[in-house]
């Protein structure tokens, strides 16, 4: 197996007992990009300079005896996290010549145990899309078939983590954004609970619904990752105080006792019967191995598609009302008013589903809507939550499928956008509550990967990453590799 | 209900985003297909419900009153479009009449 295929956990212990170098890896990898990337696209910027001053750092280190499990290994970090210095546009062409003055808290992180920076990922425009088709540079293919989609927002980080383009990535998830790519890519991907892992220099998007986590090969990667970037942070006032517990003391491989709800609302209508077979198959395997494995009911669920497209565009249209063209960014130069060097300045640096999402978010928001739409939704919310909570009182984890369907072609839901918002059925309630969910391939329909989702309770990172463990313990489907 | 030109220009101004004419066409199509999507919330019963802004379990966090050194001028105007000396050129606001 070559070094770019093999997981972060198998990589990180080849490093510390020197059988490897974070140069040999890094150069792996970055041959690994100049051979598929221009096939794939996963990246907007390749760091390939950067990535081997890093690596000799972190070789350095290595050497001393102090390594951290991230140390010397290749990492993508989406456009829309801030990293100093280096090229960060969120995939737009609002911020096509930003380069932030700060590092990202979780890019800090990453710093301090000298992970190898290797490009920044590609992604729909301002993380607004579920196929990486929003991208104002250029679309990203997914590695399993070049002429269908990534899934997205995270597209960039997914495919780049299947087709061996990095390691692991970092992505941002406010709607499904992390998992429905890991999905739709055969990766493994964590939407932490809201608040886990600071925010401070992600570029905001909807800010209560926004999170950070990982796309990795695998669960136990995960956990290692999640050890890395989770923790209390002063500088994002949503974040969660106290210290956060060793994630990899969770990977066990027994669910015996544990009770798995299989929420009914997830199935049939408008699941592709495939990824439905396959979700059901791996609740078996779950069962077989002593879960217990109930169905279920959230009759609310329903309504989370609406919810979200009413509080998600209008926390954007708040969010990127500081686009202004005067502190950064584009700015539209003929203007010979305020007026319109703001309206020219926007209509020209945001794309389509940017502009579409801000003018739907203002519209929820303006006088004589607040009440109908905006307030509605903030209602309902809580009531998801309690149906929520109320089914965590019967049950450790709820299992689903993360993706109605498997990966779609380009251009088939760009011409309607609910059916693209639908994309994200399964995996927006669990923003909508704030709890953690992961994403773990279970199957594959003609070729293409299908996701399990398993959702936990807020703070059950560790149920949830178990579960996903003892389900990769027992099954393969996230060691397959596509052929490029 | 579908959304007129003016409801769309309405909130176009309200967000100050300039739009074609195409985009206005296509943006009543989009805009009302969307809210249509909303309509099924009003069948849920949410009177003497809360609403929820965020689902964190913290509210009105505060930072004790330190003061930390800001980031350089020359690395915050760096990324500005327009500048003069240590500031921002901003467009022009009082317009001739």
């Amino acid at each position: 197996m070559e070094l770019f295929e093999m997981s972060l956990h198998e990589l990180s212990l080849l490093l510390q007992e020197k059988q490897v170098s974070s140069v040999e890896l890094t150069e792996s990898v970055l041959e690994r990009i100049r051979v598929v990337d221009p096939k794939v696209q996963a990246f907007v910027t390749i760091t390939e300079a950067i990535a081997r001053q890093q690596a000799l750092q972190a070789d350095a280190r290595i050497t001393r005896g102090d390594a951290a499990p991230l140390t010397g290994v290749p990492v993508q970090v989406k456009d829309l996290i801030c990293t100093e210095g280096i090229l960060t546009t969120c995939s737009s062409k609002m911020l096509g010549t930003f380069v932030p003055p700060y590092d990202a808290t979780v890019v800090k992180r990453l710093h301090m145990q000298n992970s190898v920076l290797v490009g920044k990922g590609n992604m729909d425009e301002f993380a607004m899309g579920s196929s990486t088709e929003n991208s104002a540079f250029h679309p990203t293919r997914n590695p399993w078939d070049l002429g269908r989609v990534p899934g997205g927002s995270s597209g960039g980080g997914a495919a780049a983590v299947a087709a061996g383009e990095s390691i692991f990535a970092l992505g941002s998830d406010t709607g499904g954004s992390i998992r429905q790519p890991a999905a739709l890519c055969g990766v493994t991907g964590l939407k932490p609970t809201y608040g886990l892992v600071s925010r401070s220099g992600l570029i905001a998007f909807a800010s209560s619904l926004d999170q950070i986590g990982p796309l990795a090969r695998d669960v136990e990667d995960c956990a290692l990752i999640l050890n890395a970037i989770a923790g209390y942070d002063p500088l994002d006032s949503t974040s969660i105080p106290g210290a956060r517990p060793d994630y990899t003391k969770s990977l066990l491989p027994d669910v015996r006792g544990l009770r798995i709800g299989l929420p009914q609302e997830y199935f049939g209508d408008g699941i592709a019967s495939e990824v439905e077979k396959a979700v059901m198959d791996a609740a078996n395997v779950l069962r077989m191995a002593g879960a217990v494995v109930e169905t279920c009911s959230l009759p609310l669920t329903r309504y989370a598609l609406a919810v979200y497209y009413i509080i998600a565009p209008s926390e954007c249209s708040a969010n990127l009302a500081r686009y202004d063209g005067v502190k950064y960014g584009f700015s539209y130069d003929a203007a010979t008013s305020m007026w319109e060097g703001l309206e020219f300045t926007r209509a020209l640096g945001f794309g389509s589903e940017v502009k579409r999402r801000v003018l739907l978010g203002t519209y929820a928001l303006s006088s004589g809507y607040y009440d109908a739409y905006y307030l509605k939704a903030l209602k309902v919310r809580t009531l998801i939550r309690n149906e929520m909570d109320e089914a965590f009182q019967h049950f450790d984890a709820l299992v689903s499928p993360t993706s109605p369907t498997v990966a779609f072609r380009f251009g088939e839901r760009t011409s309607d956008p609910v059916s693209m918002y639908k994309s994200d059925v399964c995996t927006i309630p669990m923003n909508i509550a704030g709890v953690p969910s992961i994403s773990v391939p279970c199957g594959f329909s003609d070729g293409l990967p299908i996701g399990l989702q398993i959702t936990g309770n807020h703070l059950a990172e560790e149920t949830i990453l178990r579960i996903g463990y003892t389900y990769q313990q027992l099954t393969d489907w996230h060691t397959r590799r596509p052929s490029l | 209900m579908r959304l007129g030109r003016e409801d769309v220009l309405h909130v176009a101004a309200l967000c100050r985003i300039a739009l074609s004419d195409e985009e206005v066409e296509i943006l009543q199509d989009h805009l009302s297909g969307i809210l249509g999507q909303f309509e099924h919330l009003k069948e849920v019963n949410t009177d003497s419900i809360s609403p929820m802004g965020h689902s964190g379990s913290m509210n009105t966090v505060t930072r004790d009153d330190c003061p930390v050194s800001p980031l350089p001028t020359e690395d915050i105007l760096a990324n500005a479009p327009r500048r003069e000396g240590d500031f921002f050129r901003v467009f022009p606001v009082l317009e001739d009449h």
